[in-house]
């Protein structure tokens, strides 16, 4: 029985006849409430355990006010009470309780149908100006890649490090690049494959994001790096004529990839940017707000790198010619685009 | 006149300095205290072990189901088997992107807030109140957020650093440059007040103590409280004159001494009785200072909350 309970029913005797033996006022306030304030550690602790199942419904319904109750025990008790530690038990338990209380809204999956449902394409519109600066970065990075080789081919090795036995260098015949791009349907171990680069990529966009943290210079410099690659391997295959057949190539993933990178340096832009103009805010302020709206965007791109590793390790070996490469790619960034700039306009969640 | 000097700060314990306040929507002041960096250090070891310990078991798992299918010799085998090689390979890739950077997440979104490290000191993520103090909610975006940074905070620093010991007293200027660039994430949590690492910059979030204290027994109940000896029979009553020497902070020593369930505890309570009886003039016998002391205790405590609810408080003997 407890305070709660005896708002509808009978007084509990027992507790009653306790607190009438305490000799201070304190402890008879005390001896009153303690069952309540028992009962609200038991389920503050089932819960923090993670067994929400094994909770009675009239224990989930009582905790809300048991909280309440458990908060003016202690505003009272501030006032009233000496005993040290039985005012360090109640803000132990008042805090404990708060973190339950007030917990995160949401379960996994509902996070995750606010996430489809259109948290994420609403996270990605709210970075637009950031989107476009990175888009620009991008661009200029693949033309500076273009550009630089084109005036000295020694900047490819800068570039892209040779590894042994591959075809793609400076000076390299129509046939060898042709060969690089065509005739790979029969190749296994495309699974680890795709799965080395997902994980590979998905390393390098994380650090993108994370590295946002220093004002998003290393973000920048980072997608420079990785569009002047692009940029090289276009002028490589231009000059055997191969260039329709190379963005092809690269189109199958590169279009969510490329998306995915551009999403993650909008993100470490985004961050930096908060951060160095914080503007009316808090640096501190900034930052979290821009962290936290990132973050959803980030966990999407995750998602994208792992399109993209399944398309690069199979569609790309398994559709062997530039037709249908191109078509691949145009419908994923035709997906993105819809899915992102069109879709959960209306009924946004949040 | 050396009225410019600073009268000496008063010293806080180490608890002190990370004492905080958050203001609740029921408007409850709620003390919290931030972990400190020693045990937060502590809980990455434990959980960078633990997930280091995962991810070769798994890795140990997938050997011996390799070896049970007979894969010791791939390229003899038939395609059948090459493919369930290729998934085992797969799955080595995946668990070894998966476990650093979900490990972290998934026990960090859980009611406790904290990944098994974390559980074991005691201390969990908590949301960094708003300007105000007013108290937020911690939310799965901050969580991700702050996890999304380990990278640059740990394992780039850490990739640098073993790169600058291995390029050894001939590494470039730029090999030191990015070294110390990195150092200053890495050590971000010493730098700043709150302890904040980049990650918790960034999401707006902190690591506290998660308070563990059972309800100790009510002082007033029982006989002695009464001022009656259990083992000798005698009164305890103290005038008020004996009673406004102390204050609170004397109580509150006076509560830890008879709550102290220690060894010690006999020895304290003689020279807490023997400390009282001189001051207030009364002439201490032993064997019964326990009696003693809770009467004492209650009566002192009677008076002050008296006070308390009467609007006159007194924090020590030096007091009013």
């Amino acid at each position: 029985m407890s305070t709660i309970s005896r708002w509808f029913s009978k007084r509990d005797d027992a507790a009653i006849a306790a607190a009438e033996q305490a000799s201070l006022r304190s402890d008879r306030f005390r001896l009153e409430r303690e069952g309540d304030w028992r009962r609200l550690e038991a389920i503050v602790a089932r819960i923090e355990a993670g067994s929400v199942r094994g909770i009675s419904d009239d224990d989930l319904v009582a905790l809300p006010a048991l909280y309440r109750t458990l908060v003016s025990s202690l505003s009272v008790a501030r006032d009233t009470t000496l005993d040290a530690a039985t005012l360090a038990y109640l803000e132990g338990l008042a805090q404990r309780a708060w973190f339950v209380v007030y917990g995160p809204e949401v379960g996994f999956f509902g996070w995750l149908r606010r996430f489809f449902g259109g948290g994420w394409s609403a996270a990605v519109r709210s970075l637009g100006a950031d989107i476009l600066t990175t888009l620009a970065i991008m661009i200029a990075g693949t033309v500076i890649g273009w550009l630089l080789v084109a005036s000295n081919s020694d900047w490819f090795y800068a570039f892209m490090p040779a590894e042994p036995g591959d075809p793609r260098v400076p000076g390299a015949s129509h046939a060898a690049l042709y060969g690089s791009l065509f005739g790979k349907t029969g190749k296994t171990g495309l699974s680890v494959f795709a799965a080395y680069l997902m994980s590979h990529n998905a390393s390098v966009s994380i650090m993108c994001f994370a590295l946002g943290f220093a004002f998003g210079l290393p973000t920048i410099l980072l997608v420079i790096q990785n569009t002047v690659q692009l940029g090289a391997i276009l002028w490589l295959y231009h000059g055997q004529g191969l260039t329709l057949d190379v963005i092809g190539w690269l189109s199958v993933h590169g279009t969510t990839e490329l998306f995915a990178l551009m999403l993650s340096g909008a993100c470490g832009i985004h961050i930096g940017r908060a951060m160095a103009f914080p503007g009316q805010r808090t640096i501190l302020e900034a930052a979290s707000q821009a962290g936290r709206r990132t973050a959803t965007v980030m966990t999407g791109v995750v998602l994208m790198l792992i399109v993209a590793g399944l398309l690069e390790g199979f569609a790309r070996q398994l559709i062997d010619a530039t037709a249908p490469r191109l078509m691949v790619g145009g419908f994923m960034l035709a997906w993105w685009l819809f899915y992102f700039f069109a879709f959960g306009r209306r009924g946004a969640v949040r | 006149m050396a009225r410019w000097k600073r009268p000496p700060r008063k010293r806080q314990s180490s608890k002190e300095r990370r004492g905080r306040v958050i203001l609740t929507a029921e408007g409850l002041r709620l003390p919290l205290t931030l972990a400190s960096r020693g045990s937060r250090v502590g809980a990455l070891l434990i959980d960078l072990t633990l997930a280091f310990m995962t991810v070769l078991l798994t890795g140990v798992t997938l050997v011996y189901v390799a070896r049970g299918l007979g894969m010791d010799h791939v390229k003899q085998t038939s395609p059948g088997v090459r493919h369930m090689f290729e998934a085992l390979q797969v799955l080595w890739i995946i668990a070894l992107f998966v476990v650093p950077n979900a490990w972290f997440l998934w026990f960090e979104l859980g009611a406790r807030g904290a990944t098994p490290g974390k559980r074991l000191l005691g201390i969990r993520i908590a949301a960094r109140p708003a300007r105000d103090g007013s108290a937020t909610r911690l939310t799965a975006e901050a969580v991700i957020a702050r996890n999304l940074l380990r990278n640059m905070e740990l394992f780039m620093p850490a990739l640098f650093i073993g790169s600058a010991i291995s390029v050894g007293a001939d590494s470039t200027l730029a090999g030191w440059t990015a070294l110390v660039w990195f150092g200053i994430f890495a050590l971000f949590p010493f730098l700043n007040r709150d302890a904040l690492r980049g990650g918790d910059v960034i999401a707006g979030t902190w690591v506290v103590e998660v308070p563990r204290r059972k309800l100790g027994a009510a002082m007033s109940l029982g006989q002695s409280a009464q001022g009656v000896s259990q083992v000798t029979g005698a009164h305890y009553r103290f005038s008020q004159a004996e009673l406004a020497i102390y204050g609170e902070y004397e109580l509150q020593v006076l509560e830890r001494v008879l709550r102290d369930a220690s060894k010690s505890q006999p020895k304290a309570l003689q020279d807490v009785a023997q400390a009282i009886c001189t001051k207030i003039g009364w002439s201490s016998g032993a064997g019964d200072e326990r009696a003693f002391l809770e009467a004492y205790y209650t009566q002192l405590r009677a008076r002050l909350e008296t006070g308390m609810r009467l609007g006159t408080r007194k924090a020590d003997k030096h007091d009013g």
